[in-house]
């Protein structure tokens, strides 16, 4: 299970600085085609730093990422990632439609293409009857809902969700884990953050980071069973307590 | 293409935001009617050139607080006049006074008049040789009926223009920022330079509408005095709007909150706005004086000035529009470079 054969996503010992601070603290991880992808860890862990990185967004200040056998950061390879960040990131003033209008052209669809992709998106997401709405009159789990639309809508091949249920009721928590889990059996590489042990458990495989730190990596089933506990949250709390 | 989208999203936020559209374009037009309502001239020592001009007048006028300065002939004075040098020269001419007028500040005006007036009165009681025949008033610009805002006007269009634009550019591009949009846009293939020009696009449009409102509006509403070419007018508010435009929206990458944004008021905007010509700035030192050539408002309430006023054509304001179009793209680039910080490539 540890060991990758088609490599869509190698981080080779990845290390992060913010002025003397060290953020990201030499992690090297590998993610399968077509997997999901967990990274668990406190919130100030560096969560959200890594998945930027894998994003293209960010830089690491040592060691080297490669998406899809391209070296990052390289913006030809932005068309084949979908990033969803922790806000919301919506133009409030503009309906779905726009919306998925604007950031559709800016990776290059349009006409018939644009449209069958807006309806697509908008039907996985179920906000199929909404699209003529203006965002600001949405709800906030609506408005997740779509800022998930908007990073599915140029077909990633690797998409990557900052904490994509944050503040989500559970049964809505529910459907968009169903759309993911959809996601990756369609082929699409899923690489999800998360601080909700509850969710991890959905995951193939779980990194968990604390510190800047890897600390643990596998299936949720491994992890368990290597600390000999009945749960993830106790799993985690057996690999931080190791490191102090 | 993608700026193209940009462009469009844009036009349709702004088109949703009615309020601020609104400001951008009624309140300039509502402060140029007040400060057309509230001008009133005050006075001012004036620059006098005579010509053949005996002693006694030239004691008196000085006695009555002019600079004067004697010149043998017209030719010098009139060379003097364009350079504005002297605000007026008074000659004698087959028994008449002739006083010629530099013109473009009513101010001035109404002081050089009031003074001829004086030295015209005295000249019937006494018949001292101190005095002088009946005064033919010429200008070489404006007129006898131009008033404060006509001077003031041209400058208050490049000011107003500046503000506004300078305020929303800045606070829309601040607000991709904190609402987290930025980082997604550059999640996309979106170069950095596509987003700067973008952005430059989709707010000129309305800062087009903007300056043509202003202008039009100042001119055959308020009566503003116009002597030169409308089409300069309209280009050089344009390039004044786009020069606002780009740095608001540079300066805005070092605030973190819409309030830091109005903070940069008192320090980019008001300067601006001393040096911009409101206020005379021959009584201030040299030095300081020298500051008004860093200022982008300047440069082009000065063209608009001579525009409108001096009727002036497109030679004697290239400078000013060459340097509105070199400072536009200068903040432009400083943010394509500021953006940098967000993401590298």
């Amino acid at each position: 299970m540890m060991t990758v054969s088609s490599g869509c996503v190698d981080v080779r010992g990845a290390v992060k600085r913010f002025g003397g601070k060290e953020v990201i603290r030499s992690i090297s991880l590998q993610v399968e085609r077509g997997e999901i992808f967990g990274l668990l860890g406190p919130s100030g862990s560096g969560k959200t730093t890594l998945v930027k990185i894998i994003a293209g967004i960010d830089e690491a200040t040592n060691g080297e990422i490669y998406l899809l056998g391209e070296k990052l950061p390289k913006l030809a390879m932005m068309n084949r990632i979908g990033y969803m960040a922790q806000s919301d990131a919506l133009y409030a003033e503009l309906s779905a439609k726009e919306n998925l209008e604007f950031f559709g052209a800016l990776f290059g669809l349009k006409g018939s293409k644009l449209k069958a992709r807006m309806q697509y998106v908008m039907e996985l997401v179920g906000l199929g009857g909404h699209l003529g709405r203006t965002v600001s009159a949405y709800s906030g789990g609506m408005k997740r809902r779509l800022s998930l639309a908007v990073a599915l809508m140029h077909e990633p091949e690797v998409l990557i969700l900052d904490e994509p249920t944050v503040g989500i009721d559970p049964l809505l928590r529910q459907s968009i884990w169903r759309e993911l889990e959809a996601l990756g059996r369609s082929g699409t590489t899923i690489i999800v953050t998360t601080h909700v042990m509850d969710e991890a458990e959905k995951c193939n495989r779980l990194g968990m980071i604390r510190e800047g730190r890897l600390i643990a990596l596998g299936t949720p089933a491994d992890l368990k069973n290597q600390t000999g506990g009945g749960t993830i949250e106790e799993a985690f709390l057996r690999y931080g307590g190791g490191q102090e | 293409m993608r700026t193209g989208a940009l462009m469009k999203r844009i036009v349709r936020q702004f088109m949703r935001d009615k309020r601020t559209l609104a400001l951008l374009i009624a309140a300039p037009l509502l402060v140029l009617t007040l400060m057309y309502l509230v001008f009133n001239g005050d006075t001012y020592k004036p620059k006098l050139g005579l010509i053949g001009m005996p002693e006694p007048v030239v004691q008196q006028l000085e006695a009555y607080g002019a600079a004067v300065s004697v010149f043998e002939h017209a030719d010098d004075a009139d060379a003097a006049l364009k350079d504005g040098r002297l605000d007026a020269y008074v000659t004698l001419q087959s028994g008449g006074t002739i006083v010629k007028l530099e013109g473009s500040d009513p101010a001035k005006n109404r002081a050089i008049t009031m003074l001829i007036g004086r030295m015209a009165q005295k000249a019937a009681p006494s018949a001292a040789n101190a005095s002088l025949p009946a005064p033919e008033f010429q200008y070489l610009h404006g007129s006898s009926e131009m008033t404060t805002f006509d001077s003031l006007g041209p400058v208050l269009i490049g000011v107003f223009a500046f503000f506004f634009v300078f305020l929303i550019a800045g606070v829309s591009f601040l607000k991709e920022r904190t609402s987290g949009t930025l980082e997604r846009l550059l999640a996309t293939p979106l170069r950095r330079w596509e987003i700067v020009a973008g952005y430059i696009l989709g707010f000129g449009l309305f800062t087009g509408i903007q300056a043509v409102l202003i202008a039009t509006y100042s001119i055959h509403v308020l009566g503003l005095m116009m002597t030169g070419s409308l089409w300069l007018v309209l280009l050089i508010t344009l390039l004044l709007s786009v020069t606002a435009l780009s740095l608001g929206t540079f300066l805005s990458a070092f605030a973190n909150t819409e309030f830091q944004m109005i903070q940069f008021i008192p320090v980019v905007i008001v300067p601006q706005i001393f040096f911009s010509g409101l206020f005379n700035m021959e009584s201030m030192s040299p030095w300081l004086r020298w500051l008004s050539h860093l200022m982008p408002l300047k440069y082009g309430a000065d063209a608009l000035r001579s525009v409108m006023i001096r009727g002036e054509g497109w030679n004697s304001v290239a400078f000013e529009i060459y340097l509105l179009i070199a400072l536009s793209l200068f903040f432009m680039a400083a943010n394509v470079l500021a953006l940098r910080k967000y993401r590298k490539i």
